[in-house]
């Protein structure tokens, strides 16, 4: 078992054009370096000095993670993890 | 109940029970049928509100035209009130949104730029500023950061809410502008303590999301993140079987955006029963289905309507 990411196009250039990695860890933080081991650069897009980059979404079971713990959001097997762009509505 | 004029008749809106799909005498949905305003959607108060607001600032005058960009009931909103009001107006609209929303911005005498459906309404949004600053005349509202979108939300339909049901615990809504939660949302939390504001997001097609690069993204000037107690992702399948059983079940004919906000009410409500927890959801119908029949999402199985989906603004 471990932890589905999945990964919007414009970061697939860093997954080798792979939808979805797995990786494991037992906070979104750990799951990000677990990754980064081998999708080297996706990191930094994701996050920065202060946390989750603003145009970065990321939701744990759908659910946003800023309104979890952030990246010291607790993950483990069996979850999905899904990034997304931040984009207009309305 | 008598008005002076349709624009007089704006809000006010029925909250009706849900009570086949509520959990228990203890949990309780409630939905706000934003549908039954003017032109059938929730956005008939910010565009009156913004209008009214730029009327009294002396920025729009007689003649003036007009500029948002939308992705539909905005502009079928403003379209009606500057045509009531003699403005001109312009809605930049991407391409991938439905049939019925072009005809009736046309029916009511807008005018459409399309934008390319690749990068949704952030392209609109883009286009829309561009084109401000090629007609510095023209009035851009811009949904997004206007303080009048919140407003009219906390100054009519988080009272309306309120009023209709004090024993309130959390309310739920689409983020799109991220308006509606904002003002009512506030509303609430002044004058309802632990009150949790849900905010239910949809989850496009790949197609939505194709940004250049992340820098493009877009966070709406009025949105604060505060104001929510959580925010959740809800994709086309999901929106769709949740439309499709507030018609079996209770009757209510709902666009997909609904059905998305639905999806995130129900879920509290499954938690709350299961908690043993006592709570009165309130939620927000922004529209009824009719504006999206043409997608063939109504028909068929749920894969067949998330196939006609994928790709599209449903929301």
């Amino acid at each position: 078992m471990s932890i589905e990411v999945r990964i919007p196009t414009i970061l697939r250039t860093y997954t080798g054009g792979e939808k979805a990695v797995e990786g494991s860890g037992a906070t979104l933080a750990e799951l990000i370096d677990d990754i980064e081991g081998r999708h080297s650069g996706l990191r930094a897009r994701l996050v920065d000095e202060k946390g989750l980059r603003r145009f970065v979404n990321v939701y744990l079971n759908d659910e946003d993670v800023r309104f979890l713990g952030g990246l010291e959001t607790a993950v483990k097997d069996g979850d999905s993890v899904t990034v997304l762009p931040a984009v207009a509505g309305g | 109940m008598r008005y002076d004029s349709l624009l007089d008749s704006v809000g006010r809106t029925p909250l009706v029970g849900l009570p086949r799909l509520s959990p228990s005498p203890d949990v309780r949905l409630w939905a706000k049928l934003e549908d039954r305003n003017p032109t059938g959607s929730v956005k008939d108060r910010p565009a009156l509100f913004m209008i009214e607001q730029a009327e009294k600032e002396g920025l729009l005058r007689p003649g003036a035209t007009i500029l948002e960009a939308t992705s539909g009931n905005t502009g079928i909103s403003l379209a009606m009130v500057a045509r009531l009001r003699g403005y001109r107006l312009v809605c930049v609209m991407p391409a991938n949104t439905s049939v019925e929303r072009r005809q009736l911005l046309e029916m009511w005498g807008a005018e459409i730029v399309s934008s390319p459906a690749e990068g949704g309404s952030n392209e609109a949004v883009r286009r829309a500023k561009a084109l401000a600053e090629e007609h510095p005349d023209w009035v851009m509202l811009y949904q997004y950061g206007n303080p009048a979108n919140a407003e009219s939300h906390y100054a009519t339909t988080g009272p309306e809410i309120l009023e209709d049901l004090p024993s309130i615990t959390h309310f739920v809504a689409g983020l799109g502008t991220t308006g509606t939660l904002m003002g009512v949302g506030r509303f609430l939390r002044e004058r309802v303590p632990g009150v949790e504001i849900v905010a239910a997001e949809p989850r496009y097609g790949e197609l939505v999301y194709g940004l250049r690069n992340l820098d493009e993204g877009f966070v709406p000037e009025l949105y604060d993140e505060t104001v929510l107690t959580s925010r959740y992702s809800v994709g086309p399948r999901d929106a769709v079987r949740r439309v499709r059983e507030l018609l079996d079940n209770e009757g209510l004919f709902a666009g997909f955006s609904t059905g998305a906000i639905a999806h995130a009410a129900l879920g509290i409500a499954a938690r709350a029963h299961q908690e043993g927890r006592r709570a009165d959801i309130a939620f927000i119908v922004c529209d009824a289905g009719w504006k999206y029949l043409s997608t063939g999402a109504y028909a068929g199985t749920l894969d067949e309507a998330e196939a006609n989906l994928d790709g599209q603004l449903w929301a």
